[in-house]
């Protein structure tokens, strides 16, 4: 392996890294180890305490600190020679443009999250540089080749989208433990603690005609001098009790579910003195308005344990005294962030106290937390096996770059797509590689195949088009939109007060009352200013949409569609994103993480012919990939749970 | 579990682990007491991991000083030869891993493990060997069973872009998740002696496999990974035999090396093709550890022994062999062979 061969491609090589976080410490130790002479490495985040139990170049006194530099510096203590260039900065930058990305041999992420991937694997295209892309979750990871017009892009094949929940299942019907932190998260504490001028779905009840809304706001201001705790009792009746109560007097939603039950102070405290809520002398010694913590002045000190009604009521009003005795200053811009202690309490609590309303299980801090910060499980040992195969998956792209084209018995075999699973191996793999595919020649990424884009034309706005489809579903942060040549819509730094407002005024306007109408059979060309990429949208028009499935009124085909996860009748959806400290990314990321799908079969013809047996067998199914070898056993192989479990069995006995 | 719950500092450290595993299994780790004997790059891989993870405490043992192989593959070890000289390998990785997690009780010891008795391994949970004979291994292994307490032993060798990881549990019980419930299980395991010296033609099907599809040169190199426990197996007698030190087999003992081959491989009545002469040559030329392999390995032995303490999810028995080459990392099962299939 460190045969002159190798060595050389190594030598030579220039390497990006995106993310010095999980995957990129073990990577930057790993690609120095191996004789990377040439690194360059970015990441905008800076290192926190949860990081030290896996981001290994870390350690306690540099929490707070860049993590790119930290661990580029941590790397030449034991390799004092090389060059590994830090860049705290984000990834989609204006820096990081296509002629960044041209100077470099490999591109190797170490991401968790979904838009910055995509955007990557946008510039390796325009750069035509090869990217190595990779991601783990608790026991599982997953390696992948990505070369232009070789390989599949990352965007080839669907991403699970974002968990979406119905507004009405958040306000109103809640049935999971999710839904209350939603509610608890993006409503409650958002109404009380966050931006007055937000919308707030907080009062909606599905089906009721409007209340007289003026009135119903009132309630969760403080007034003046109102004494905290009374305060805390009045919201704490009117979101439990007063609100469960009206939605109870709609018959219909309660036809088929479980009535919730209204749950008043009275009922839960019995009119104890209201000392008895909580000492908060345990909380004045310290100013430091990030160690208040609610748990702390009730006595509770245990997150795993599972608190009663009465407990997570306690906290409730605890937290909330809390956080306008202590933190006063903040209300009114307040996001939730997992980070926040007292945050975390005060949506733990009153999501369990509406879980108890509606009969679902409570649940503790530690898994309230998990759910509402979308944290992601991870251990060190899954990020380090990742690393190791990422590294060789490089060298491969890197040898190949040399036109080695030829089979050599002692060189590294074609690219792979490498998957490890610890929980569920495939029969006896724990490390299995898989051909990579060809590319998806209706990827709307890689292959400019147009899109088409169904739309009531007299009735949509071009900011719907622009919002709707082009920054969120094309995932362009950038965007421009042409009609002909007519530029609709564009972005940038450096456009005049003049323009940014016709453009403004433009987008909305309807579709057809443009000064070019945008009709059916129009086409659009759309562009992104950083990603370099350009897709062309061709426009339907069309009268009708369906109020559940097609809650946006537009439908765009052509486009690799994600799987629908939104659960249930969907109307307007609520997701449970957000408010979480690693930035504005719209996911769950224990979803896009990793993502098994297993697409349309495209074999690498190139590759099979003289290396593989031709036994190598058509896929039998949908759900199986086959594996590198075609040894007749493990020809098709299961990457779900299915088989996994009967096989061993078998073995065992 | 008794009342000693994690502490808050703790709690904070491993939050993203106890989400993975648990805060019962976050409790046992951070009670084990982990043995590591002979210290290249794959074994400061391991050890990284199992001191990241929060054991109780982690004791080395290596009283080589610093070779310019170490520092290729080890990256516990400063380049800064003002700093290394005059210290064995154990000193050095002991001061790096400290580092890691300060939780975690690193220590060292010195001498030759093998000589140590039996009283010694009591202290341990876990004992991992690497770096040393075939019979320092089987002597070590002895030990771990002769204690009333079970001690889980692994054996773990990496060589050019290759990787093997060897299991012995002795007797254990564990739980695993089936679907949405909670199952008991029992393994029963070989010993290290009696799981090398499993007849080389009754190793699973694969291998018979291999010996019909070696006519074809390209299919044969794809079975490299099943077997390469035989090609470890061929090296560490061909040490054996030469008197030689773990990994000291360079390019001038090929011959030699073929010629142990040929004998081993009449005596177990299996044809010599099975075991390619040019995968030898490769691990004989090039004993070094391939840094990448070094993680792998590393991390699937910190894993394994993660799984073994905690007492959750399947362990592997009895080896994991890995090659670069292929990519396919696979579990060797060595107790179907006995069923004669």
């Amino acid at each position: 392996m460190a045969s002159e061969n190798h060595f050389s491609a190594i030598k030579g090589a220039k390497v990006l890294m995106v993310g010095a976080g999980g995957i990129g410490c073990e990577l930057l130790k790993t690609l120095a180890l191996s004789g990377f002479q040439d690194i360059h490495i970015i990441d905008m985040d800076t290192i926190e305490v949860s990081n030290l139990n896996r981001q290994f170049l870390f350690r306690q006194s540099h929490v707070g600190q860049s993590k790119a530099k930290v661990a580029r510096d941590a790397v030449l203590k034991f390799r004092p020679h090389i060059s590994i260039t830090p860049y705290h900065a984000n990834v989609k930058g204006p820096d990081f443009d296509v002629d960044f990305f041209k100077q470099f041999n490999v591109v190797l992420n170490g991401l968790d999250n979904l838009d910055a991937r995509r955007h990557v694997n946008r510039l390796c295209l325009a750069a035509e540089v090869p990217l190595v892309e990779s991601g783990t979750t608790g026991f599982l990871g997953q390696v992948t080749v990505h070369i232009k017009g070789k390989t599949e892009c990352y965007e080839c094949q669907p991403k699970p989208a974002p968990k979406t929940y119905p507004v009405c299942t958040i306000t109103s019907t809640p049935s999971k433990f999710v839904h209350c932190i939603v509610w608890a998260k993006d409503l409650l504490f958002a109404k009380l603690f966050g931006d007055k001028n937000q919308e707030n779905d907080l009062n909606v009840r599905s089906g009721d005609a409007a209340s007289s809304s003026d009135h119903v706001e009132d309630v969760f201001e403080r007034k003046n001098d109102e004494d905290i705790e009374q305060y805390g009792r009045r919201i704490y009746d009117h979101v439990f009790g007063y609100n469960i109560g009206i939605a109870l007097s709609n018959e219909e939603t309660w036809k088929n579910r479980n009535r919730p039950k209204p749950i008043y102070y009275r009922d839960i405290f019995d009119n104890e003195p209201t000392q008895q809520n909580g000492n908060v002398d345990r909380n004045c010694a310290t100013n430091d308005p990030s160690s208040v913590s609610a748990m702390a002045s009730v006595g509770m000190k245990n997150p795993q344990d599972v608190w009663s009604l009465k407990e997570n009521s306690r906290i409730f009003l605890e937290a909330l005294k809390l956080f306008f005795m202590k933190r006063e200053k903040e209300i009114g811009n307040l996001t939730f962030d997992k980070d926040d202690q007292l945050a975390v309490e005060f949506v733990t609590a009153a999501a369990n106290i509406r879980a108890s309303s509606f009969g679902i299980a409570l649940h503790n801090l530690f898994e309230a937390k998990g759910i509402a910060g979308n944290i992601v499980h991870a251990v060190a040992t899954t990020n380090a096996i990742i690393a190791g195969l990422i590294v060789i998956e490089a060298i491969k792209v890197l040898k190949n770059d040399t036109k080695s084209y030829r089979f050599s018995p002692y060189c590294l075999k074609s690219l792979c797509r490498m998957t490890y699973c610890l929980e569920h191996p495939s029969k006896k793999m724990l490390l299995m590689p898989v051909e990579p595919f060809e590319p998806n020649k209706s990827c709307y990424v890689c292959s400019e195949t147009p899109l088409s884009l169904e739309i009531n034309t007299n009735r949509a706005k071009l900011r719907d088009i622009i919002e709707k489809v082009v920054k969120s579903k094309l995932g362009m942060s950038s965007p421009s939109i042409m009609h002909g040549t007519e530029i609709l819509y564009e972005t940038g730094d450096d456009l005049d007060e003049d323009l940014l407002a016709s453009y403004a005024a433009k987008a909305d306007k309807v579709l057809s009352e443009l000064n070019c109408p945008v009709v059916g059979g129009t086409m659009l060309t759309v562009n992104d200013l950083y990603q370099e990429l350009r897709c062309n949208i061709n426009i339907k028009h069309r009268e009708e949409f369906d109020e559940e499935k097609e809650p946006d009124g537009i439908v765009l085909s052509g486009w690799t569609q994600a799987p629908s996860s939104v659960e249930n009748n969907g109307t307007k959806s609520v997701d449970n994103a957000g408010s979480t400290s690693e930035g504005s990314t719209m996911e769950a990321e224990k979803n896009d993480e990793i993502e098994i799908v297993p697409g349309k079969k495209r074999k690498l013809s190139e590759v099979s012919e003289d290396v593989i047996p031709s036994n190598a067998e058509e896929t039998k199914g949908k759900e199986k990939l086959e594996v590198l070898n075609g040894d007749d056993d493990d020809d098709l192989v299961m990457l779900d749970d299915g088989d996994s479990g009967a096989d061993k069995k078998i073995r065992y006995q | 579990m008794d009342g000693d719950e994690l502490t808050e500092q703790e709690t904070a450290l491993y939050d993203r682990q106890i989400r993975v595993w648990g805060a019962d299994a976050q409790r046992r780790l951070s009670k084990a007491h982990i043995l590591v004997y002979g210290i290249k790059g794959t074994v400061a891989e391991f050890c990284k991991n199992i001191v990241l993870a929060g054991v109780g405490s982690l004791t080395l043992v290596d009283d080589r000083e610093v070779t310019e192989e170490a520092l290729s593959a080890n990256f516990l070890i400063p380049s800064d030869e003002n700093v290394y000289a005059g210290k064995t390998l154990a000193e050095l990785c002991c001061d790096s891993l400290k580092d890691f997690n300060p939780m975690v009780r690193v220590s060292v010891e010195k001498g030759d493990l093998s000589s140590f008795d039996v009283e010694f391994f009591s202290k341990f949970d876990v004992v991992v060997v690497c770096c040393c004979s075939l019979t320092t291994k089987k002597l070590i292994n002895e030990k771990c069973r002769k204690l009333p307490k079970r001690l889980a032993f692994y054996t773990v060798d990496c060589k050019d872009s290759c990787g093997e990881i060897f299991v012995d549990l002795q007797l254990h019980r564990y739980s695993k998740k089936k679907l949405e419930e909670t199952v008991e299980c029992e393994l029963k395991y070989s010993s290290f002696e009696e799981a090398i010296s499993v007849p080389w033609r009754t190793l699973p099907r694969k291998a018979s496999k291999v010996y019909f599809a070696m006519r074809d040169l390209l299919a044969f190199h794809e079975e490299l990974t099943e077997i390469i426990l035989m090609l470890v197996s061929v090296l560490e007698r061909f040490e054996e035999v030469e008197g030689r030190r773990p990994g000291e087999v360079s390019i001038e003992d090929l011959p030699g090396v073929l010629k142990l081959k040929k004998e081993l491989c009449e005596a177990q009545s299996l044809n010599e093709s099975h075991i390619p002469n040019g995968l030898l040559e490769r691990l004989v030329t090039n004993a070094r550890e391939f840094p990448p392999v070094c993680a792998i390995i590393g991390g699937i032995l910190g894993q394994e022994v993660i799984k073994a303490i905690s007492g959750k999810g399947d362990p592997l028995k009895n080896f994991f062999c890995f090659d670069a080459t292929d990519g396919k990392g696979i579990i060797e099962d060595i107790s179907s062979c006995n069923t004669g299939s």
